[in-house]
């Protein structure tokens, strides 16, 4: 079945329908990632948006369910040059065509993914249609398409009640603002026993928890629109716990700060983004994937200063706060897909948390 | 960290002539880092003994040595040019050797010299076998468990704790036999018993058997400051058991998973940082295909033909970042030079498809095995890119020049199931043809991959483009097909083939349709950031990213495709320089080429580069977008040449020479009638087509004759005949490899071998020197040891070959390059060989004249006259020095190769010896080429008839510096009865102690082993020979040779070496 990719700008790519033949409206991004197509599709941070893969050759490999970052995929929708017709790897299960199916999300492929790219490079992420509708007609679709935001995305990806995951060590808060799963999980190998919250949990009941340490993750949407959330991250920065925060946690706890943040052109999304430890001059490939980026100018610097900063385009990639224990980042240490050069900061958490 | 200001002048240290294993790669390193260097004002000083390289060009570095990569030479040197710091790891194997050599001699401490990019404990570290193990214990990388056992019980107990399968190898023993893999406890037994019997030291090396996983290579970088990237990974598409180099190759990887591609990256990365390497590094990783099992199979840590078809594949350039990072920088301090914005600290990530195909030398050595092993073999190799996998096959597979252009090119058609089944296991270079049938025929991928073990993604692949032929032949050519075909890259003539069309139909049909390439930009971030560097590949299907740029005048420079014997690298030296010198001249210039180990394909050495095949169809593809005012096709060997017509076809003016003139070259007919007009003798022939013909001509000519196909490079299956057998073969032999052209049947002159090569401006000309062979004819051009100036030519024959060269020039209406081999026989000069283009000694002459050749004839093509460029015409004065060019062979690689030299050309590679002297330029000559002689002052003669007489005086000469001689039966009877003392010893079917017994012995220096001409016959003289190779003794089949070498011995001491900066030379 034929499928089409309608920009905001009234370009039409044209392709073969995959996955389910749903018509949706979503916000474009690209990720530049070579592996890693399971995890970018589990990653709740996609939530709202649709992603193309730059790779060509997409679903080699099948689907590994263990590689999974949350319970199903969560982009809008799924753009590709090609999907492989067969998996070629020991531990597939499924293949990527059945895996949208089944989860009843829309994709085209056989389309130029890489003119396709190159427009939202040079004039911003915008949104788009996939639609198996030959008879579209685009004056009607385009002013749909200018309408259209994420919105608040945060409470679609959060868990609905809290969890635990066994550990004999450090006892960690986890609040799942969209939270990848090699987040806890890259606590709980180092022995934490990690409690995850739903986004809104109120900030009194995790003090309360007298946890040794608390964790801000990762999750979708412009993070102003988090206003409440906001509220409870201001009160945990009052308290002596020490705090790590990931990509959204991160911009959440600059804005509780008084910093601002600000919608990027068409952001980093990938796994080979350098970032530079401004404490160690040393530089490491990180996996990122964020459209929203804090701004450093309104920072006040007795509060925190720049801790990482991005070397390709001098943007900030993470904060550490001078009066506490509190460290942030916008970029993945927890991998998933990506390089694992960055793991060494949970393990400076865990530090943090033995030194309180 | 920036630059150490303490680093001001570098020896960089290359690496020597162009063997298996070791090849152009380097010369692309090299060149990307001495320009790298002199960018941050460094001064270089280089030193390779390798003439027909880029980088010994006196624009690349400031001093620039072509003498002996040796310990003496280097020692000298750096007393010479006092550098502060010696740069080796961009010179190979070699370059790493000599470095370890002088660090453990002490002499870099003792001179106050750093050695940068490494230290000699990474070497040793990275190279040691058991430091390595070791270091890769401590930081819990696994290797293939291992260990040398004496005794069949050992070997047992070692083999139950490792697990069966194992592979034995019983140390020192010929070409790994008595080995073999043993995949339970009986086989192990038997193998074992007769390995440790066979074994000279009864010792027999037990391994953990990893054959069939899948290979990974990842190339990476590492700075100063312990931060580390990875430019690439690659996945071969032969599992473990082929060579690397021999494999087809992928990048990136495609079938594993994030999981699998971060654990070995965390690997490399923990790798590079252990053996604490600043620079680039490569490590290849055996995965196991059914778990997250692997084990590190080596790592390189220097740049390697991995690292530059890594630079290639992804247009992050290695070397020029090594060098960076020798010099002090760190990664995030150096800029990204193909997006301009970036830094060089970022991991490449594309958006295409990679693959490389190795260029395998079978078609030389029709008697060799085509196996593939852990033995590399292949000569060269072409990598393709595409949007897709199979489109990148099929370009890649075109680009090979091996009379191949899709998956039905080698026919298996005949095998029936069990016969394919059969074939699956043999693992050659058709191995993927054999897949296609073996699919065709329904054999199922579970079938193939537990025979073959290629994963079955890629046998998919395979499948789908039998799927395409398949559909081609039985469906209805509608549009939709054609375009699907065309995303999978078939060819026109492929699609016409199948459709039972003509080419121009498919082609006329596509262009109606808008079925036509575009092209889509490498550039390091899959279109994250803008690039500032044009470098193309094509594809079928969306937004065509490659503009037709205008305003300068466009020329179109069309490369040499993959190294092979023939065609070296010396075709990539004169294709750059042609490059820059029409940039000179204010030209937009554009490469077409597909070798990724080649300074040509470099991101920056033209304005824009297509990598892209050499066939006509995706050449018309690039001339359709740019439209260039003319194409230059002098310079890209035969690869080039064989484009002329098609691009006449297409509208492109051929600059320089034009295509009828060429034609009149290689056009039997033609040229005798040009021949016979300019009053030049040549030996008598014929044209034929038959065996008969060539019988009845050769008969009518009188033997010995040279049968040759016409229109071919390097003498490919040009044979001397002595008998009308011989001529049967030959033309057997020559039907074979797809000859359509007619078959040349010439005298044999036994005389001196001439060769110059001329620029030539339509009136007058320009001959930088006379080159004369030490061989004599019948021996290929690029086989002989070549000397210059001439040694033994009088005056008035020097000034027939000059006037023969004018006419020849004048009369093919030359504009350009041209080569001339003349045969001097009596005094009297015949031509043998015209070739109206650049040649293989054009680099060597260039650089030993100090004669820019390749901007002159550039320059002379776009209308400027000699005279006016400040040359003088005619010959130029001769240099006040010898210069000797020796080849260089790679015997010892390729098994059941016949080594004997004639009329077709074997070496891979040259050296040059060049000194005051003729002896001592001889002597280097041979140094230069590994033959460093004495050892044992042992040798064994055993020569034809006809060579009795030389060999009593070779012998005498040997026999004076103190060889023992042994000799077989009538050479032994014949040195003697002259006088020399030989020790006669049995043939090699007679008893022991016999010739191999001798040989295998290990204590023999030379042998000197002249064949029969004609088809030789005897299996005793290819045992001696092959054997002999194999064990590492030199081998001569020519007396000239041996003369050339008894007389360096003679004359040399290596301690007095004078060494000359050929920059200086001019």
């Amino acid at each position: 079945m034929k499928a089409f990719l309608i920009l905001e700008d009234g370009t039409v790519f044209s392709g073969i329908s995959i996955g389910s033949g749903r018509e949706i409206i979503s916000e474009i991004v690209f990720n530049t990632s070579m592996t890693g197509y399971l995890e970018v599709l589990t990653d709740p941070s996609y939530a709202g948006q649709a992603v193309v893969m730059t790779y060509p050759l997409i679903g080699n490999y099948g689907i590994c369910y263990e590689d999974i970052e949350s319970e199903r995929p969560w982009p809008d929708g799924y753009i590709v040059r090609e999907l492989s017709r067969i998996s070629g790897n020991f531990r597939s299960e499924n293949t990527i065509q059945h895996f949208l199916e089944e989860h009843d999300i829309p994709g085209i492929s056989g389309i130029d993914t890489r003119a396709l790219t190159k427009i939202l490079r040079e004039k911003g992420t915008m949104n788009g249609m996939i639609t198996t509708n030959e008879d579209y007609k685009i004056e009607e679709i385009l002013p749909k398409l200018a309408k259209y935001s994420t919105g608040k995305v945060v409470e679609r990806v959060t868990c609905r009640e809290k969890y635990v995951l066994e550990g004999d060590g450090a006892r960690v808060a986890l609040l799942d603002l969209g939270i990848k799963r090699n987040i806890a999980r890259s606590l709980n190998r180092r022995g934490c026993e990690v409690t995850v919250y739903p986004a809104f949990t109120k900030a009194e009941e995790i003090i309360a928890s007298r946890p040794d340490g608390i964790m801000l993750s990762n999750g979708p949407g412009d993070p102003k629109e988090c206003t409440e959330i906001i509220e409870e991250i201001k009160k945990l920065y009052r308290t002596d716990i020490p705090i790590f925060a990931i990509c959204l946690g991160h911009q959440l706890m600059a804005l509780a700060n008084g910093a601002d943040t600000y919608k990027m052109k068409y952001g980093h999304r990938g796994g080979n983004h350098p970032v530079k430890d401004l404490q160690t001059g040393r530089v490491y490939i990180s996996s990122q994937n964020h459209g929203y980026v804090v701004d450093t100018e309104r920072l006040d610097e007795s509060v925190a200063v720049p801790a990482f900063v991005n070397v390709n385009d001098g943007t900030n990639e993470g904060l550490r706060y001078t009066e506490k224990n509190i460290f942030t980042v916008q970029f993945h240490p927890e991998a998933c897909p990506g390089p694992l050069d960055s793991g060494y900061l949970f393990d400076r958490f865990l530090n943090m948390m033995e030194v309180n | 960290m920036p630059k150490n200001p303490a680093i001001k002048k570098v020896l960089v240290l290359g690496s020597g002539p162009i063997v298996i294993g070791q090849a152009a790669e380097f010369d692309y390193a090299g060149t990307q880092a001495c320009r790298s260097l002199k960018e941050e004002g460094i001064e270089v000083v280089l030193l390779n003994s390798n003439p027909a390289t880029i980088m010994t060009d006196k624009d690349i570095a400031d001093k620039v040595y072509i003498e002996p990569l040796t310990m003496e030479v280097v020692e000298q040197l750096i007393l010479k040019e006092r550098p502060d710091s010696v740069l080796p790891t961009l010179g190979g194997q070699a370059g790493l050797n000599l470095a370890m050599e002088l660090e453990e001699a002490g002499f870099l401490k003792e001179q106050g010299v750093r050695l940068i990019g490494t230290t000699a404990q990474t070497i040793k570290k990275a190279e040691d076998r058991l430091e390595f193990k070791s270091t890769m214990e401590q930081i819990g990388e696994p290797v293939a468990a291992s260990l040398v056992v004496e005794s069949v019980e050992d070997g047992v107990a070692f083999a139950e704790k490792i697990g069966y399968p194992v592979v034995l190898r019983p140390a020192y023993t010929l070409g790994g036999s008595g080995g073999g893999i043993a995949g339970c406890y009986e086989e192990l037994v038997e193998i074992l018993e007769n390995g440790l019997r066979l074994s000279r030291v009864g010792q027999v090396l037990v391994e953990r058997c990893i054959a069939g996983w899948k290979e990974i290579e990842y190339e990476v970088m590492r700075d100063s400051m312990g931060n580390c990237i990875t430019v690439c990974n690659m996945e071969n598409l032969d599992p473990v058991g082929v060579h690397t180099g021999d494999s087809i190759v992928v990048a990136p990887s495609q079938t594993l998973g994030d999981k699998e591609y971060q654990m070995l990256r965390r690997s490399a990365v923990n790798i590079i940082s252990a053996l604490g390497i600043t620079g680039g590094c490569n490590v290849q990783y055996a995965l196991h295909p059914n778990s997250f099992e692997y084990c590190v199979i080596e790592v390189n840590p220097r740049v390697s033909r991995s690292s530059a078809l890594a630079s290639k594949a992804t247009g992050y350039p290695i070397a020029k970042v090594a060098a960076k990072i020798a010099l002090g920088y760190t990664l995030d301090e150096i800029k990204n030079a193909i997006t301009g914005k970036t830094y060089a600290s970022f991991e490449p990530m594309l958006d295409y498809c990679v693959v490389k195909i190795p260029r395998l030398p079978f078609d030389k050595f029709i008697s060799a095995k085509r196996t593939l092993t852990t033995q590399m073999k292949a000569t060269g190799e072409v990598m393709s890119i595409c949007d897709n996998f199979e489109g990148a096959l099929m370009k890649a597979i075109r680009s090979l020049e091996q009379h191949v252009d899709s998956l039905m090119s080698y026919d298996f058609t005949a095998l029936d199931i069990d016969g394919l089944k059969k074939q699956l296991r043999v693992v050659d270079d058709r191995r993927i043809w054999v897949i296609a049938e073996a699919i065709r025929k329904g054999i199922t991928y579970e079938e193939i991959h537990e025979i073959t073990k290629i994963d079955i993604w890629f046998l998919d692949k395979i499948a789908i483009l039998t799927e395409m032929e398949r559909a081609l032949q039985t469906q209805e050519l509608t549009t939709e097909l054609l375009k699907e075909a065309k995303r999978m890259e078939f060819p026109d003539h492929v699609v016409a083939r199948l459709t039972g069309k003509a080419e121009e139909e498919i082609k006329q049909m596509r262009y109606e349709n808008g079925i036509t390439a575009v092209y889509k930009m490498v550039d390091t971030c899959a279109a994250e950031f803008a690039a500032e560097t044009p470098y193309y590949y094509s594809v079928f299907g969306g937004e065509n990213e490659a503009e037709r740029t205008n305003g300068r005048k466009k020329v179109l420079v069309l490369g040499s495709g993959p190294i092979r014997i023939g065609q070296g690298i010396e075709f990539d030296f004169c294709s750059v320089h042609c490059t820059w010198a029409f940039a000179k001249e204010g030209f937009e210039t554009i490469i077409v080429n597909n070798n990724p180990e080649t300074v040509s394909t470099d991101f920056d050495i033209a304005d824009k580069l297509y990598f892209e095949p050499l066939t006509p169809e995706d050449v018309e593809s690039i001339v359709r977008i740019e439209k260039p005012d003319g194409a230059v096709v002098q310079f890209g060997g035969q690869t080039a040449i064989k484009l002329t017509e098609a691009l006449l076809k297409m509208g492109v003016p051929i600059l320089g020479t034009s295509a009828e003139n060429v034609d009149a070259a290689e056009d039997r007919e033609l040229f005798d009638g040009i021949l016979e007009t300019c009053g030049i003798p040549r030996p008598a022939g014929h044209t034929v087509f038959t065996a008969e013909e060539a019988k009845h001509a050769a008969n009518e000519l009188g033997y010995p004759v040279l049968v040759r196909p016409s229109y071919v490079l390097g003498g490919q299956g040009m044979q001397i005949a002595i008998s009308d057998e011989d001529v049967d073969e030959f033309i057997g032999i020559i039907n074979r490899i797809a000859q359509e052209h007619p078959i040349l049947v010439d005298k044999y002159l036994a005389g001196k071998e001439i060769e110059v090569d001329a620029v030539c401006d339509g009136e007058d000309i320009l001959i930088p020197g006379i080159m004369e062979h030490i061989e004599r004819a019948g021996i290929h051009s690029g086989d002989s040891i070549s000397v210059y100036p001439a040694q033994s030519l009088d005056d008035a024959v020097k000034a027939t070959i000059v006037e023969y060269t004018k006419r020849l020039a004048r009369s093919l209406h030359v504009i350009g390059m041209i080569n001339i081999q003349f045969v001097v026989c009596r005094q009297e000069v015949y031509v043998i060989e015209v070739n109206p283009r650049s040649s293989r000694t054009v680099p060597y002459i260039s650089k030993v004249t100090g004669i820019p050749i390749v901007p002159l004839a550039a320059k002379v093509i776009l209308g400027h006259k000699l005279k006016e460029l400040g040359y003088s015409t005619g010959l130029a004065p001769e240099a006040d020095y010898i210069a000797v060019k020796m080849p260089v062979f790679s015997f010892e690689k390729i098994r059941g190769a016949d080594i004997s030299l004639g009329p077709e050309m074997k070496s891979t590679g040259e050296c040059l010896g060049i000194a005051k002297t003729f002896n001592e330029a001889l002597y280097k000559a041979f140094l230069g080429a590994g033959i460093r002689l004495p050892k044992y002052k042992n040798m064994i003669m055993t020569v034809k008839d006809a060579d009795k007489e030389e060999a009593v005086e070779i012998g005498r000469r040997f026999e004076a510096l103190g060889y023992k001689i042994y000799a077989t039966g009538s050479t032994a009877k014949a040195l003697n009865a002259g006088g020399v003392h030989a020790v006669r010893i049995n043939k090699v079917e007679q008893e022991s102690p016999n010739l191999l017994d001798l040989i295998l012995g290990h204590e023999i220096d030379l042998v000197i082993d002249t064949p029969s001409q004609g088809v030789d016959h005897s299996r005793d003289g290819f045992l001696i020979r092959r054997n002999a190779i194999e064990t590492g003794v030199n081998v001569l089949t020519a007396m000239d040779t041996a003369r050339a070498l008894v007389t360096s011995l003679e004359n040399t001491d290596s301690k007095k070496l004078t060494l000359l900066d050929i920059a200086a030379v001019s």
